[in-house]
C-alpha cells in the first residue's frame, strides 16, 4: 500500500483545500440529468437504482397478491374461489414472479442503488448496460405479469417439469410465455451480474483492498459470480424445451430417446444456487446493518467473507436435493445429503458472527434492528428445517408437501425479505428521507407475527399429509385448523406490507437526506450527489468514517481524489482488483436513446416470438439490433481525450484512456465468455447425459450416424484459420495500414462463415436428424448453438470493419477490436470443443 | 445403532430413541390419520417417523440454543457478554459445533437410509402402479395378467411389498405416507419401492408431483389386509364378473356398450377392453371413485357418470348428463355398482 501512503503527513488530504468554485460547477454540469421526456435516456445509478428497487418491490406486492389468493382459496376445504386452471396459473405465477421478478432483481437493484456510494465510485463501469438490464426487466416483467389477466400465464409450476410442459400435454402459449419471457429476463440478471463483477472489482475507492471491502459488496460479488455460473443452465434448459416444443427436437421425451430428468438436473443446477443467490446479498446487508446498530465492528470479518464464498461453492453441489424422490440410488443421495449439511456451516458462521457483534456493542432498538432480529429468528428456524430436509429419508416424506412450503418461505422471507426491509429502513436516509419509526415498528410486528402465523402451521399441515400445488383439499384429514390459521396469518402479513407501503409513500423522498443518520462507518454515508461523492475517498480501514472522523468533511469539500472532471465528461476512477490502486480514469458516455430503443426492441422481439408473430418478431429484432449498435457506436470505445492524463491527487497521474487487459471492457468480455462457456458446457453435458441414458447401442440410434469426419476436419481447420485471421487483424491494427486490417477482418469472416457451414454439413451428411431421436436433437443443439455464435461473431467483425471505415479504429482506440478478437477466440474454442464432442468422442469410445 | 427394528404394536419406534418417543407419543396420538407420516403402519414409515422425531427434537434444541445466545448478546449486562465477543465464539459456534452435530447426524441418517433400502425378502409381493392423468392403474403381475384394478392398492400385512412405479403420460409421484415416503413415476423409467405393512387399516395416498389440471384429485385408497382377506380379494380380481341379475343391470350393461364406455374402460370377460381409463371389473367394491374424488356410496356412481366434468373439471371422462337419458344413466350406474 506504499503507493497510497499519504505523501506529506497523516492529516494532509490528497488534494489541496479549499477547491476552486468552478470545479464543482463543472462536475455538476456534466452529471446533470436531462429534463422532461429525455429523462428516460439517463442511466445514472442514483436514478436507475431507486427506480429498480421500486419496480422490484412492486413485483413483490403483485406476487404477494397472488399468494393471498392462494391462501383465500385454501382457507377451508373444498372452496373454489378460482377454478383449477386459474389456480394452477396463480401458484405458478406466484413462485415465478417472486423468484425471477422480485428476489433476484431486488438484490441487484439494491446493489445498483447503493454499491457506487459504498465503494466510493461515481458510477459503475457500464451504466447503460445497467439501465438496459433494468428496462428489459421492468418492461418484460410487466408484460409477463399481465399474461395472467388473459389466461395465458404459465401453469406448469415455476419448475416447469416436462413432459407436463411438453407440446402434447401443454399445447397453449402459457408454457412458451414462461420459456421465452423468463428466459430473456434472465439476460437482465446476467447483464447486471457482469456490471456488478467488474464494478466491484475495478471501481473501488483507492485503498479499499478486498480485505477492507464492505460485506454487502462481498455478498454482491459472490452473487454475481453465482449468477454467471448458475443462470446459463436455466437458459439452456429453456432453450432446449422451447426447441422441443417449436420444432419437435426430443430432449425430454423418453419415447424418442429423451429423458425428463435431464430437465430436472439442468433446472436445479440453476434452481438450488438460486436460493443462495438470493440469500447471500441479503446476508451481506445484515453484516452491514448489525455493526451500525451495535456500534461495533463485525466480529470475524474475514470468516464471514469466506463463509459467503464457501456457500457459493457448496451450493452448486446441492441440486439433487430437489430430486431425492426421482429414484436416484441411495448411495449417491448420501453424497448430496452430506453437501447439504456442509452448507449450513457457513450460515452458522455468519449467524454467530452477528450474535458476537451484537454482544460487542450497545444495541440500538431501531426499526432496522427489529427486522434483523426477526430475520435471525425466521432464518435460523428455516435453516434448521433445511438440514432436516437434507436427510434423505425424511425428505421422502416431506418433499412436495406443505412442510417444504413452510421451509422455503421461512428461508426466503427470513433470509431475504426481512433483510431487504431492514435495508429499506436502514438505507433510506442515505438515499433520501428516513422512513417513519412508528409506522416502521407497527409494520414490523404485523409482518413478524403474520409471517410466523402463516407459515409455521404449514409445517404441521405438511406432516399431516397435505401435498403442495393442490387447488383444494378434502375435509377429514385434519388439515382444517392449520389452513385456517395460515390464511389468517396471510391477512396479517398483507396488513403489515400495507403499513410498509403507506410509510414509503408518505415518507420516502429522494435526495437531501440526513447523511449521518445512524452514525455508521462506511462510505455510503458520505454526502452523495448525481456525480457520486464530491471527491473519491482514500480508504484506510473497513470502517473509514469511524477510524477517521475528519474523512467525511475532507471528502465532501473535495479534498480527496479526482474532485474534478478531468476531460469534461462523466468519469469513473478505475482501480486494481485486489489492492485498489488507481489505474486509469474511465470516460463514461452521456445519456442517449440507444439502450432504451434496444430494451424496447428486445422485449417486443421475445413477446412476438411467444405469440408467435414472426414478421413482427423480425422487425423487433431489427429495432433491438439498431438500438444496440447505436448505443455502442455513440458511447463505447471513445476517442482518447485531449487531456491525455490527469493528476487525481497525492501526485498520482493517471491516463484518461486505456486499452488491453487493464480496461473494464476487457474484464466484462472475460465475464461474458465465462457465461458463454458455462452455457456451452451445459449443452455438452446434456449430450453426454443423454448418451448415458440411451446406452451405446442407441447413440447414435439405428438410421443415424456419427457426423461426417471430412466436414468436421474442415470446420475445425476453418475455425482455427478464422481465429488466426482475427489475431492478425488485431496485430496489424496500429502496425500496418487500415486496408490490411480490413482485409484480415474480411478473411476471418469468410473463414468463420465457411466453418459454421461445414460444421452443420457434417451433421446433415452424416445422416443426423434432429427430430427423430434425442441423439440428433442434442447434436444439432450443439452445432446450432455454435452457428448462432458464429453469426454474432460475424456481426461483431462487421461492426469492427465499419468502425475502421468510419475512422473510429486505430492503434490507440481499439477496444472494439480487442473485444471482437476475444469473442472470436472464444467462439473458435467453443467450435473446437463442440466438434470434439460430436466427432471425436463417439469415435474414441464406440 | 440397534441391529433390528423392534416394532411395538402402536408406534414402531427404535428402542434407542424411546425417551424421545415417549414425549412424541402424545404428538403421534394427536397426529393419527390415514395420510400422515406420523402414524406409521409399516417398517419403512416407522423408521422415518423415528428419524423425524430425532430431527424435530434436535432442531428445536438447537433453535432454542441459538435464540438463547442471541438473547444473551442483546440483554445480558455488558460485563457478562465477554464470552460471546471474540472470534473464538464464531469459530466454536459456527464451525466446531455444526461439524460435530452434523457428523453425528450424517452417521445416524446414513444408517437409517441404509436400513430402508436393504431388501428383506427375496420374493416380495410385486405391485405395478402406473400413474396417469389423473388416476392410478394397479396391477399384480405375480398373480397374472388379469389381476388389475385402479385407484386402490390392497396388500397383505406382514409381507414385504415391492412397488414398481411408472407413468403413462407425465411425471407423477406416489405417496402413501403411513407406509413410506414418496417415489416419483417418471415416463420411460421404472422406480421401485419396498416396505412391509405391519398394521391393517385403510389408508390414503396421493399424487405428490404436480401433474396438471386435476393434480389435486389424484388420490387412492390403500387397504392393508390380513393375508387371507387379501388372497380372497386378489382371487376375486381375476374371477369372471357377475352376470347382470335383474332388468335394470341388464339394461345398464347394454347401455354401457352402446354409449361407447368400452372404448376407454375394460370389464373382464366382456368385449370391452379399453385401456385409456380405469379397469372397471370390480369397481363396485372399491372404496372411492374418480381417484379419491368421491366416496363410492350409493348414488355417487351415477353422479360421477353424469357430472364428471363438474366434479373433476378437465379429466378425461366426459360428462354424460346430456348424452344419456336419466333411466339409462341410472341403469349403467347400477350395473357398475353391482360389479363387486
Amino acid at each position: 500500500m506504499d503507493d497510497l501512503a499519504p505523501r506529506a503527513s497523516a492529516s494532509a488530504t490528497p488534494n489541496h483545500l479549499p477547491r476552486p468554485a468552478e470545479e464543482l460547477e463543472r462536475l455538476e454540469a456534466v452529471w446533470r440529468m436531462p429534463r422532461g421526456v429525455s429523462i428516460v435516456t439517463e442511466f445514472n445509478n442514483n436514478l436507475i437504482g431507486p427506480l429498480f428497487v421500486a419496480t422490484a418491490l412492486l413485483f413483490l406486492l403483485l406476487a404477494g397478491l397472488l399468494g393471498l389468493l392462494i391462501r383465500a382459496q385454501l382457507a377451508v376445504p373444498g372452496l373454489t374461489l378460482v377454478d383449477a386452471a386459474t389456480y394452477n396459473q396463480v401458484f405458478t405465477m406466484h413462485g415465478t414472479v417472486m423468484m425471477f421478478l422480485f428476489a433476484v432483481p431486488a438484490v441487484e437493484a439494491v446493489a445498483i442503488a447503493l454499491l457506487p456510494a459504498m465503494l466510493g465510485t461515481r458510477e459503475l463501469p457500464f451504466p447503460r448496460l445497467g439501465a438496459y438490464a433494468f428496462l428489459i426487466y421492468a418492461l418484460g416483467g410487466t408484460f409477463f405479469y399481465c399474461s395472467i389477466f388473459f389466461g395465458a400465464a404459465p401453469d406448469g409450476g415455476w419448475f416447469m417439469y416436462p413432459p407436463l410442459t411438453s407440446k402434447e400435454h401443454s399445447p397453449g402459449i402459457n408454457t412458451d410465455m414462461y420459456l421465452l419471457g423468463i428466459g430473456f429476463i434472465e439476460i437482465s440478471a446476467i447483464a447486471g451480474a457482469i456490471e456488478l463483477i467488474v464494478g466491484i472489482l475495478r471501481c473501488r475507492a483507492p485503498g479499499m483492498t478486498l480485505g477492507r471491502m464492505p460485506m454487502f459488496a462481498w455478498g454482491m460479488l459472490v452473487f454475481a459470480g453465482m449468477v454467471v455460473f448458475a443462470f446459463p443452465a436455466v437458459i439452456v434448459a429453456s432453450t432446449l424445451l422451447e426447441l422441443e416444443r417449436a420444432f419437435g427436437w426430443p430432449f425430454f421425451l423418453p419415447e424418442r430417446g429423451g429423458d425428463p430428468l435431464l430437465w430436472q438436473h439442468l433446472f436445479w443446477f440453476f434452481g438450488h444456487p438460486e436460493v443462495y443467490v438470493i440469500f447471500l446479498p441479503a446476508a451481506g446487508m445484515v453484516s452491514m446493518i448489525v455493526p451500525a446498530m451495535a456500534g461495533a465492528r463485525l466480529v470475524g470479518h474475514s470468516l464471514v467473507a469466506m463463509a459467503l464464498v464457501g456457500t457459493a461453492f457448496l451450493s452448486f453441489g446441492l441440486w439433487v436435493h430437489h430430486m431425492y424422490a426421482t429414484g436416484i440410488p441411495a448411495l449417491s443421495l448420501a453424497f448430496f445429503a452430506a453437501a447439504g449439511f456442509a452448507v449450513s456451516i457457513p450460515s452458522g458462521i455468519q449467524v454467530f458472527a452477528w450474535i458476537a457483534t451484537f454482544a460487542s456493542g450497545k444495541v440500538r432498538w431501531e426499526v432496522p434492528t427489529l427486522y434483523v432480529l426477526g430475520f435471525l429468528f425466521i432464518f435460523v428456524l428455516g435453516g434448521l428445517t433445511g438440514v432436516m430436509v437434507s436427510v434423505t429419508p425424511f425428505d421422502w416424506q416431506a418433499h412436495d408437501t406443505y412442510f417444504i412450503v413452510a421451509h422455503l418461505h421461512y428461508v426466503l422471507i427470513g433470509g431475504m425479505v426481512f433483510p431487504l426491509l431492514a435495508a429499506l429502513y436502514y438505507w433510506s436516509p442515505s438515499l433520501g428521507q428516513p422512513l417513519s419509526d412508528r409506522l416502521g415498528r407497527i409494520g414490523f410486528w404485523l409482518l413478524f407475527g403474520g409471517v410466523n402465523l402463516t407459515f409455521f402451521p404449514m409445517h404441521i399441515s405438511g406432516m399431516m399429509g397435505m401435498p403442495r400445488r393442490i387447488y383444494t383439499y378434502p375435509s377429514g384429514l385434519g388439515l382444517e385448523l392449520w389452513n385456517a390459521l395460515s390464511t389468517v396469518g396471510a391477512a396479517v402479513t398483507a396488513l403489515g406490507f400495507l403499513v410498509v407501503l403507506i410509510d414509503v409513500v408518505l415518507h420516502f423522498r429522494l435526495g437531501g437526506g440526513q447523511r449521518d443518520h445512524w452514525k455508521a462507518g462506511t462510505l455510503e454515508w458520505i454526502d452523495n450527489n448525481n456525480y457520486g461523492p464530491r471527491s473519491i475517498p482514500r480508504v484506510q480501514d473497513r470502517y473509514p468514517l469511524w477510524s477517521d472522523p475528519g474523512l467525511r468533511r475532507e471528502v465532501e469539500e473535495g479534498g480527496h481524489y479526482l474532485p474534478m472532471t478531468a476531460t469534461g465528461r462523466r468519469e469513473a476512477l478505475v482501480t486494481s482488483p485486489a489492492e485498489a490502486i488507481p489505474q486509469y480514469v474511465q470516460v463514461l458516455p452521456f445519456p442517449g436513446w440507444g439502450h432504451v430503443v434496444a430494451a424496447v426492441g428486445t422485449c417486443a422481439f421475445f413477446f412476438a416470438l411467444t405469440v408467435p408473430l414472426l414478421v413482427e418478431a423480425a422487425l423487433a429484432f431489427c429495432v433491438m439490433l439498431g438500438g444496440m449498435i447505436h448505443w455502442l457506436w455513440t458511447g463505447s470505445d471513445p476517442a482518447p481525450s485531449a487531456t491525455r492524463s490527469v493528476d487525481i491527487g497525492d501526485g498520482i497521474r493517471l491516463p484518461t484512456h486505456a486499452s488491453g487487459p487493464v480496461t473494464t471492457s476487457w474484464w466484462a468480455m472475460i465475464a461474458l465468455m465465462l457465461v458463454q462457456g458455462v452455457a456451452f458446457s451445459c449443452l455438452l453435458v446434456s449430450w453426454l447425459y443423454l448418451w448415458l441414458v440411451n446406452g451405446d447401442a442407441m447413440w447414435p440410434p439405428p438410421g443415424q450416424g456419427v457426423p461426417a469426419g471430412g466436414f468436421g476436419l474442415a470446420a475445425f481447420a476453418l475455425y482455427g484459420a478464422g481465429a488466426l485471421a482475427i489475431g492478425a487483424a488485431s496485430w496489424l491494427l496500429g502496425r500496418a495500414g487500415q486496408w490490411w486490417v480490413r482485409l484480415a477482418l474480411l478473411l476471418a469472416m469468410a473463414l468463420f462463415a465457411a466453418g459454421a457451414w461445414a460444421d452443420l454439413s457434417a451433421l446433415w451428411s452424416g445422416g443426423v436428424q434432429p427430430q427423430a431421436h434425442a441423439y440428433g436433437a442434442a447434436s444439432f443443439a450443439i452445432a446450432s448453438w455454435q452457428a448462432v455464435h458464429v453469426a454474432i461473431a460475424l456481426l461483431m467483425a462487421g461492426y469492427t470493419l465499419a468502425r475502421s471505415l468510419a475512422g473510429m479504429l486505430d492503434g490507440q482506440r481499439r477496444l472494439t477490436m480487442d473485444n471482437t478478437r476475444l469473442f472470436w477466440l472464444y467462439v473458435a474454442a467453443q467450435g473446437a470443443a463442440g466438434l470434439g464432442m460430436l466427432h471425436v468422442v463417439p469415435r474414441l469410445l464406440a | 445403532m440397534p441391529p433390528a427394528p423392534a416394532l411395538t404394536p402402536h408406534c414402531g419406534l427404535l428402542p434407542a430413541t424411546r425417551i424421545a418417543a415417549v414425549a412424541a407419543l402424545l404428538l403421534t396420538a394427536a397426529c393419527s390419520g390415514v395420510q400422515t407420516p406420523l402414524d406409521p403402519h409399516g417398517d419403512a414409515a416407522a423408521r422415518i417417523a423415528t428419524l423425524t422425531i430425532v430431527l424435530f427434537v434436535g432442531g428445536t434444541a438447537i433453535f432454542l440454543l441459538v435464540m438463547g445466545l442471541l438473547g444473551w448478546a442483546l440483554f445480558a449486562p455488558g460485563s457478562r457478554r465477554g464470552l460471546l465477543r471474540g472470534r473464538g465464539f464464531v469459530v466454536g459456534g459456527g464451525i466446531v459445533f455444526p461439524i460435530v452435530t452434523l457428523v453425528a447426524l450424517l452417521v445416524y441418517s446414513l444408517d437409517a437410509s441404509r436400513a430402508l433400502v436393504l431388501p428383506r425378502e427375496a420374493q416380495p409381493l410385486r405391485i405395478e402402479v402406473i400413474g396417469r392423468q389423473y388416476w392410478w392403474e394397479v396391477r399384480y403381475p405375480d398373480a397374472g395378467e388379469d389381476a388389475v384394478t385402479a385407484n386402490e392398492i390392497r396388500l397383505p400385512v406382514g409381507r414385504e411389498v415391492e412397488l414398481l412405479l411408472s407413468s403413462g403420460d407425465v411425471i407423477h409421484s406416489l405417496w402413501i405416507p403411513n407406509l413410506h415416503g414418496k417415489m416419483d413415476m417418471i415416463p420411460g423409467r421404472v422406480n421401485r419401492q419396498r416396505f412391509t405393512a405391519e398394521r391393517t387399516g385403510v389408508l390414503r395416498g396421493q399424487c405428490a408431483e404436480f401433474c396438471g389440471l386435476q393434480h389435486s384429485f389424484m388420490a387412492l385408497a390403500v387397504v392393508v389386509q390380513e393375508p387371507e382377506d387379501f388372497a380372497a380379494w386378489l382371487a376375486l380380481q381375476q374371477a369372471p364378473v357377475p352376470e347382470p341379475a335383474d332388468a335394470q343391470t341388464v339394461q345398464g350393461m347394454r347401455v354401457f356398450g352402446e354409449a361407447g364406455c368400452g372404448a376407454c374402460h375394460a370389464v373382464r370377460g366382456t368385449p370391452w377392453q379399453g385401456r385409456l381409463g380405469p379397469d372397471l371389473s370390480r369397481v363396485g367394491s372399491r372404496l372411492t371413485l374418480a381417484a379419491g374424488a368421491l366416496e363410492n356410496q350409493h348414488g355417487t356412481m351415477a353422479g360421477w357418470i353424469a357430472g364428471a366434468q363438474d366434479i373433476k373439471p378437465g379429466n378425461a371422462m366426459p360428462a354424460y348428463s346430456r348424452v344419456l337419458a336419466g333411466e339409462d344413466l341410472l341403469a349403467v350406474a347400477a350395473w357398475l355398482e353391482g360389479l363387486r
